[in-house]
């Protein structure tokens, strides 16, 4: 078959800029939004990246995969599994139950939690973290959270998430040490739920 | 204090990228299971098993240029481990260091929490020589991890038993187990007793690496630390009949200093810089 101009992919978009400095500062936000579940935080760190990933997604993405990361995309976007693959070197899969890292760019028909892994009791930390990309966060209102790293209580609205989906995550807390550990992502913000948060609707 | 010239020639913060990353993957499954020990894979490091790798290694992962690192040994900032320490991230990372509780963002510790109580944003790092804390029950690595799993503590308990029946009291003084988040049975590291409150929703992120072992583990801010205890032997701090004798602290986990060979003995704070820092306060024209 003969080559067109349409099978050129277009340039690649550089990664970080200074990659042991911006990693350093994105782990650091995304460690303290892990330490202080559902408050927003903001990742300064824009590295240049396709148009479906947020900022705070490329960012992280950057930051924690490797090819030691199986990475689980909800929808194949070529130039984002390009990047990665390049950037990152991980290995992207079809499966999500196979997925160390998995990127969800809409809340529309997200797979279930009972998709992803969520640790055995004896290895819990072998489980997925998911990294999804949301309308708006806001800690105004909307389900109420409880447990270790929340002094009282807080409050986070996450456009787009449903109820079903809110109902699954309280469900599943009852499987604790296993569980799913969720980075919501807007924009160059992030709010981060581990698998140790009570969620009250 | 002076920053120590930087070394050519290896990454910031010593660590490779690589390294680095698969650290704080284990950092963040740490801190979504409290208690929970994550293997990880421990590196090779400068300096021997058991003077603080681990420690070292979760360090290396946390720190960036901004940070400010104060590394204690038995609650002081001058002792061996402490000053090699502090020297080797001074070296590697060109941060800035300090002996004050309150300025600093990263404390690194071996077998004491500071006085001064933390804040949130800070980070506290415990060097770990054994992480698991059924390990001398129970020598097989594959029968703890299911008595985790299975939230299987009643031989812990048996052990303080055996404590209050040939003691007549609880006689662990140091490495005091605790159930952090109503959970996991955790080893805080050889903390005098004394620190093990201090746990207890503390507003500081705290880690622990243990090098040897290859394990990290933490305790997120405002998490429930609860030392083991029996309704009728409830858990008991140390407390002395003296108060600090250079700043006169009532409150402090204190030292016994041998004076001379004939018996002469001192009390003081083991926390040097919370002893420093109130005699500054006491008369500030002699520090």
């Amino acid at each position: 078959m003969m080559n067109t101009i349409s099978d050129v992919p277009p340039a690649l978009a550089p990664g970080f800029d200074q990659p042991v400095f911006d990693s350093i500062k994105v782990f650091r936000v995304v460690a303290d939004a892990m330490a202080h579940p559902g408050e927003i935080k903001r990742i300064d760190a824009r590295p240049p990246a396709p148009a479906q990933l947020m900022p705070a997604a490329a960012a992280l993405c950057l930051t924690l995969l490797d090819f030691e990361t199986v990475l689980w995309t909800q929808n194949p976007h070529s130039a984002v599994s390009e990047y990665l693959r390049f950037h990152c070197g991980c290995p992207v899969t079809q499966t999500p139950s196979q997925a160390a890292f998995a990127w969800i760019d809409s809340t529309m028909n997200m797979p279930p939690l009972s998709a992803f892994i969520a640790g055995d009791p004896e290895y819990p930390d072998r489980s997925t973290t998911l990294l999804i990309q949301v309308k708006s966060l806001s800690n105004a209102s909307g389900v109420r959270l409880f447990g270790p790293g929340i002094r009282e209580s807080i409050y986070l609205d996450v456009a787009g998430i449903p109820a079903a989906y809110w109902r699954e995550l309280q469900a599943s807390r009852a499987a604790f040490p296993c569980g799913i550990d969720i980075v919501f992502i807007w924009g160059e913000r992030i709010a981060a739920l581990p698998r140790t948060t009570q969620v009250v609707m | 204090m002076a920053a120590t010239e930087t070394v050519e020639g290896y990454n910031f913060a010593y660590l490779d990228e690589h390294t680095k990353r698969m650290i704080r993957r284990a950092i963040l499954k740490a801190i979504a299971i409290p208690g929970y020990q994550v293997p990880f894979g421990s590196r090779e490091m400068p300096l021997p098993y058991g003077w603080g790798t681990g420690g070292i290694q979760v360090t290396a992962a946390v720190i960036g240029p901004d940070d400010v690192l104060k590394v204690i040994d038995q609650g002081s900032d001058d002792t061996t481990n402490a000053v090699n320490i502090r020297r080797f991230f001074a070296r590697t990372t060109g941060v800035k260091t300090t002996e004050r509780t309150l300025e600093a963002t990263i404390i690194q510790t071996r077998h004491r929490i500071p006085e001064t109580p933390l804040r949130d944003g800070q980070i506290l790092v415990y060097q770990v020589p054994i992480p698991e804390m059924l390990r001398w029950l129970e020598p097989r690595e594959a029968e703890t991890r299911k008595m985790h799993a299975l939230s299987e503590y009643g031989a812990m308990h048996v052990k303080l038993y055996e404590d209050i029946a040939r003691h007549g009291y609880i006689a662990a003084t140091y490495d005091y187990p605790v159930i952090v988040n109503e959970r996991y049975l955790m080893r805080p590291s050889p903390i005098p007793k004394f620190d093990n409150p201090k746990m207890h929703m503390n507003p500081a992120l705290q880690l622990f690496g243990a090098g040897r072992e290859k394990r990290i583990y933490a305790v997120p801010p405002y998490t429930a630390v609860r030392s083991l205890d029996f309704e009728d032997h409830p858990f008991e701090t140390q407390h002395w009949d003296h108060a600090c004798e250079l700043c006169g602290a009532a409150d402090s986990f204190l030292d016994e200093v041998i004076m001379d060979d004939r018996g002469t003995r001192m009390f003081v704070c083991s926390d040097s810089e919370y002893c420093l820092s109130r005699r500054e306060k006491q008369q500030p024209a002699v520090a």
